[in-house]
């Protein structure tokens, strides 16, 4: 995929989508749990309408920077900046009210609850009704839950999860529960989605199925979208840009094309000689 | 059948959000309302009344005031018999000071000073879980039951350090003291009862609910949905007080009429409350009933079969009966360990297909 880059507007893909200005940048981020450093001094933007990924092998610090993204950690250096703004150190609740939206890589579904539950939970910053209105319920509140209904609807049309509606998580396969994790982020209609190795533990059918999702997502709504993978096949193919991270570092930034032509990517991956 | 979704569709998500979406469900919730309201008034009796449905209906609202905080948030608490004493003083203290208010706003202010309460003992959840939190409670538990039995401003410098209820009255009817009507106090208990089911199936159907048991499955996915923990543990907090508190005030100004804190609200009142949610179902207001029921129920008929159908003496009917309720409880337990509210669902799901598996 040969980018052509226009730094201040975004870019053209070689399929011809328009990418936007940028949405989030990492600026210098560096991560340390007492003597160890999880991240060193680590850039990089994400841009509006674009698939970004970050790679690397294991203990790289990809999970970290995502946390660190949604407010789980608070880098010690650095500063992340978000839609034009710089971003103060926030609680994940306080993110999640910013448009930024994410799933987990071993799979965080509240299990006692429904699928439509869990989904219709993704909706929480949607729903304004107070604590007194919902126990009238009669109202505003039902019709506030009803309007929310219609949009997790879609995305439950959108995902093809139909049938298990009525289903509570508990029971549901694997696979499933990846989709319904993923439903639950969208209902919150995030203006950046994240997701933590959504096809960890897939096979290859589950895996085309969540890659159709994923570029349906971006195509159809537009969503931002950042990606934790370790299926390579499916990171070239899905990704606009890769970010590629090593023992914390950032080794390589770029279209596919030019991350699997840098040398020290290869080198991370299929390992060196040391002298 | 009557009892099938078949054909049953719904064509509006109201419809489908319903509380008893299956038609004889409904019909079936309708009939016990009005039996309850238009029927049982002009029957009850004192011992039916003050054994049976009295106790059952104030334990229902207990009940249903724990299940949100445990069963729904997650947030395990043994403080239920202080808020219940709580709620009790604080209607006391309202009903002396303002004798002439209606006692109905009296309960009502009392499940709010609970409300409070609680969310100042609510406070430690943020930082401690599970079975810590619960220690927390106890000390709420010990700390409200010494501070009611200490301080004489909160039974009035009574010399006996009990409370005792006066007469009141709510639109002219006398509800409590001792020479209140027992179908005017049952009515009483029966408005609160359907009043805060009502309430908090509304509130755990919402959004509210949702995020309670976003909390309760797993925190951390709460928290990046948007749910700010700190805010919903303390609503879970003070609507189950709330209720926990509305409970107390019955249980004293309506059902005893007479309150020696220690004995009546002590950490015996915090297991049994405990117990009624664990064996009725956590998570499920019709749990709550049912374990309310199992609970108040059972021993009054095991009284009356043991002492009354199979002539024991009382001491003996007394001691079998604790044994026999102990047992069940076990077997209840092992048998179905999320409750009778999970074999009722159970049972629904073989019916909706029955008598064809499949």
């Amino acid at each position: 995929m040969n980018a052509q880059m226009h730094p201040q507007d975004g870019y053209t893909t070689a399929d011809g989508r328009n990418i936007g200005p940028v949405l989030m940048e990492m600026r210098n981020i560096t991560l340390r749990f007492g003597g160890v450093k999880a991240i060193t001094d680590i850039s990089f933007d994400i841009r509006e309408g674009e698939i970004r990924a970050i790679i690397g092998p294991n203990g790289a610090g990809k999970s970290s920077m995502l946390n660190v993204i949604s407010g789980f950690y608070v880098p010690q250096d650095g500063e992340v900046w978000y839609k034009g703004q710089k971003r103060p150190p926030m609680k994940p609740f306080q993110v999640a009210r910013l448009g930024i939206a994410r799933t987990f890589q071993n799979i965080a579904l509240f299990e006692g609850m429904t699928v439509l539950d869990n989904v219709m939970t993704g909706r929480l910053n949607h729903m304004k009704s107070g604590l007194i209105a919902q126990a009238i319920w009669k109202g505003r509140a039902e019709a506030e839950e009803v309007a929310n209904r219609e949009v997790v609807e879609k995305v439950i049309d959108f995902l093809e999860i139909q049938a298990i509606r009525k289903t509570p998580v508990a029971r549901l396969p694997y696979g499933l529960k990846k989709r319904v994790e993923l439903a639950r982020a969208l209902a919150a209609e995030p203006s950046l989605l994240l997701l933590d190795e959504p096809m960890a533990g897939m096979n290859v059918e589950e895996k085309e199925d969540m890659s159709r999702f994923i570029l349906d997502v971006n195509d159809e709504f537009g969503t931002t979208i950042c990606l934790i993978e370790h299926d390579m096949g499916v990171v070239m193919d899905l990704s606009d840009r890769v970010v590629v991270m090593d023992y914390g570092k950032k080794i390589g930034d770029g279209t596919p094309d030019e991350v699997r032509s840098n040398q020290a990517v290869i080198d991370a991956y299929l390992g060196v000689a040391h002298d | 059948m009557l009892y099938r979704e078949a054909g049953d569709f719904k064509t509006s998500y109201v419809a489908d959000g319903q509380t008893f979406p299956i038609w004889f469900d409904r019909m079936r919730y309708y009939a016990v309302l009005a039996i309850a309201f238009g029927v049982i008034p002009f029957f009850v009796n004192d011992y039916y009344a003050n054994a049976v449905l009295l106790p059952f209906l104030i334990y229902s609202i207990a009940a249903i005031g724990l299940n949100i905080l445990v069963g729904y948030c997650g947030q395990v608490s043994l403080g239920t018999g202080a808020f219940m004493a709580v709620g009790a003083y604080a209607v006391y203290k309202l009903m002396t000071a303002f004798p002439e208010v209606n006692l109905f706003f009296h309960v009502l202010l009392a499940g709010g000073i609970t409300a409070f309460v609680g969310v100042m003992f609510g406070l430690p959840s943020l930082r401690i879980k599970g079975f810590y939190l619960a220690v927390a409670t106890l000390a709420a538990q010990f700390f409200l039951v010494w501070l009611f039995n200490r301080v004489p401003w909160f039974y009035n410098y009574s010399a006996s350090g009990q409370i005792s209820a006066p007469d009141r009255t709510v639109f002219g009817m006398l509800v409590s003291g001792p020479n209140a009507e027992a179908w005017a106090k049952y009515m009483f208990c029966l408005v609160f009862t359907v009043g805060v089911a009502f309430l908090a199936r509304n509130l755990t159907r919402g959004m509210q609910g949702r995020q309670w048991m976003a909390i309760r499955d797993m925190d951390i996915a709460a928290e990046i949905i948007g749910v700010n923990p700190l805010r919903a543990k303390l609503m879970a907090f003070a609507v189950s007080s709330f209720f926990i508190g509305i409970a107390g005030a019955l249980f004293f100004a309506v059902y005893l009429g007479a309150v020696e804190v220690g004995e009546v609200f002590g950490i015996n009142k915090s297991f049994l409350v405990l117990f009624m949610i664990i064996i009725g179902g956590l998570g499920s207001i019709f749990g709550s009933f049912a374990g309310a029921a199992f609970l108040v129920l059972l021993p009054v008929l095991l009284k009356n079969v043991l002492v009354g159908g199979l002539g024991w003496p009382t001491d003996l009917a007394a001691h079998v009966e604790f044994m026999i309720v102990g047992l069940l409880i076990i077997v209840f337990l092992i048998a179905e360990p999320h409750g009778l509210a999970q074999l009722w669902r159970v049972a629904k799901e073989k019916l909706r297909l029955w008598p064809f598996p499949h």
